[in-house]
């Protein structure tokens, strides 16, 4: 990659998002703030290899998209008077010269692009509930992570086109509908979208990352921890979002672990703990004290402290299973779902006995089309040394499995029986 | 209550002769409403891909992208209401004294006599 090639890339990344966000709150105007963000990106991949980079990226582009975003709204000033004197309604009003958007043009275009509000309330609007998850997170890419629609398409291994309607749909009902930029004021409950939205990112990189790895492709969890890190920086207070951040960084530590040089799956007793990343399970026990000092508890940190038992533990037989049993019990208490209730059985089933896991098991056909949870109720039949048992569970497990990788997990397992 | 197939609805340009056409029947229809004493309310909303549904249950409530696709549940009411943006709107439908039900919140495209 050239230099020029690299800080475009770097100004694609860091510094668009960042003037997108401001600008999207000086004009109140987000279609405006995403073309003027376009037109001065491409300004700059024409400009930039035939007079240098400039020597301060971030404020060119800021200076050259508030300008874009000016000669935008003049022009359509323009377009609507030309509509009316067509139209014969021009009012003799001389006030008609000015409009709305001329008042933000007073504004000092080389004000700061960092302003974390104009951020927040980008970010907000992204993950605005009114707009379905896909959506939210097709936003959350393209708007705040800065990321292209090839990318983005790409990392979700989608068409293209897809996606880009995705995003155009999104913007839309965002303009039709008027959801609004603003800080929410039900902070608490919308941060919960975000968080959501972000925790998804990261899932879809850590599960998504497969077969064969395709270097050139976005690694979604770096862009989902890069997110969740400038989340911390805006909003410090809030407990949850360190939570999240530990979270996603003791998962991370054991990304290289989970796949063996035949892409098989290594479960996490098996996996070679030497090759654990120390400084990710050093800054999630960082990240995890931290909201922890907050007192603030929420589904993040729990998640977060389940993962980090297991993560800290020098070997898997010493796992503290008992303490995560009852965080799970916890968790439970306010997230019983049939997934939560599952972990919680295996951690029982770890803690005390496997029967008594398997009693703990969540009863109902919420989980019946679900692989795991036939291959959990497998191990623990195994444990409590009922082969037949665990025989026929791992076999429905195989019969619903569709990943490769767990499904010649689960014909292992079959024939170890 | 005007049910029909969106996507079918013909979509002629405004200021081409179609549209002023087509208007000028909605037009005269309303018109015919009012001048006999008919009307007393109604509007044309926008497409339902601006819809947002808030939906409340005693355990909490919650949003999610709309428009409302169930049939189990029956119109009880609507609200035609004046708010600054989507969340406004939300924040109004969400004091509605209904402990419990779905709420369909869209923009309305076009008000006879507003």
């Amino acid at each position: 990659m050239t230099n020029i090639e690299a800080a475009l890339a770097q100004l694609v990344r860091q510094d668009a998002p960042r003037v997108l966000a401001l600008l999207a709150g000086r004009f109140s105007d987000l279609h405006l703030a995403d073309d003027a963000v376009a037109d001065a990106l491409a300004e700059a991949a024409k400009q930039w290899p035939v007079q240098g980079i400039p020597d301060n990226p971030g404020a060119w582009l800021n200076r050259v998209a508030s300008r874009r975003a000016i000669d935008r709204v003049r022009r359509l000033d323009v377009e609507r008077r030309r509509t009316r004197v067509a139209a014969h309604e021009l009012h003799a009003d001389p006030n008609e010269t000015t409009t709305m958007h001329d008042t933000f043009l007073i504004d000092d275009p080389s004000s700061d692009p960092n302003l974390p509000e104009d951020q927040l309330r980008l970010m907000f609007l992204c993950c605005h509930p009114a707009l379905s998850t896909d959506a939210q997170v097709a936003l959350t890419l393209r708007l705040i992570a800065g990321l292209t629609t090839d990318e983005i398409a790409a990392a979700y291994l989608i068409p293209t086109p897809t996606l880009a309607q995705r995003i155009s749909r999104a913007k839309a009902k965002i303009r039709d509908a008027a959801i609004p930029l603003h800080l929410p004021q039900q902070l608490e409950h919308r941060l919960d979208a975000v968080l959501s939205v972000l925790y998804l990112v990261f899932n879809e990189g850590y599960l998504g990352r497969g077969e064969d790895p395709e270097p050139m492709r976005v690694d979604l969890c770096e862009e989902a921890m890069r997110l969740t890190r400038s989340l911390v920086e805006l909003l410090p207070e809030h407990a949850e979002i360190h939570g999240l951040l530990a979270l996603e960084l003791f998962h991370h530590a054991r990304h290289d672990t989970r796949l063996d040089a035949n892409a098989d799956l290594v479960l996490l007793p098996d996996q070679d703990r030497t090759k654990w990343h120390r400084p990710d399970i050093e800054q999630g026990n960082a990240a995890l004290r931290h909201a922890m000092a907050l007192k603030a508890p929420g589904r993040y940190q729990m998640q977060a402290m389940i993962a980090g038992y297991h993560t800290n533990a020098p070997d898997a037989g010493e796992t503290n299973w008992s303490r995560i049993a009852a965080l799970y019990d916890r968790l439970a208490t306010i997230d019983p779902s049939p997934i939560v209730m599952l972990n919680r059985a295996v951690a029982i089933g770890m803690a005390e006995s496997p029967q008594a896991g398997l009693d703990a098991l969540p009863k109902g056909d919420d989980l019946a089309t679900y692989h795991l949870f036939h291959a959990a109720e497998a191990e623990l039949h195994l444990l409590a040394g009922s082969e037949e048992a665990a025989r026929t569970a791992f076999a429905e497990a195989r019969r619903l499995a569709r990943n490769p990788a767990e499904i010649r997990h689960l014909d292992r397992r079959i024939a170890d029986c | 209550m005007l049910y029909s197939d969106e996507s079918a609805a013909p979509d002629f340009a405004p200021g081409s002769p179609e549209f002023d056409e087509m208007m000028g029947e909605w037009m005269a229809f309303n018109a015919e409403l009012t001048e006999g004493g008919h009307f007393i309310g109604g509007a044309s909303l926008a497409p339902t891909a601006t819809a947002t549904m808030l939906h409340k249950s005693p355990e909490g409530n919650s949003m999610t992208d709309g428009p409302y696709a169930e049939t189990k549940e029956q119109l009880g009411g609507y609200y035609l209401v004046e708010a600054a943006d989507l969340d406004e709107a939300l924040a109004i439908a969400d004091r509605i004294p209904m402990p419990y039900g779905h709420f369909e919140v869209r923009p309305i495209a076009f008000r006879p006599g507003a």
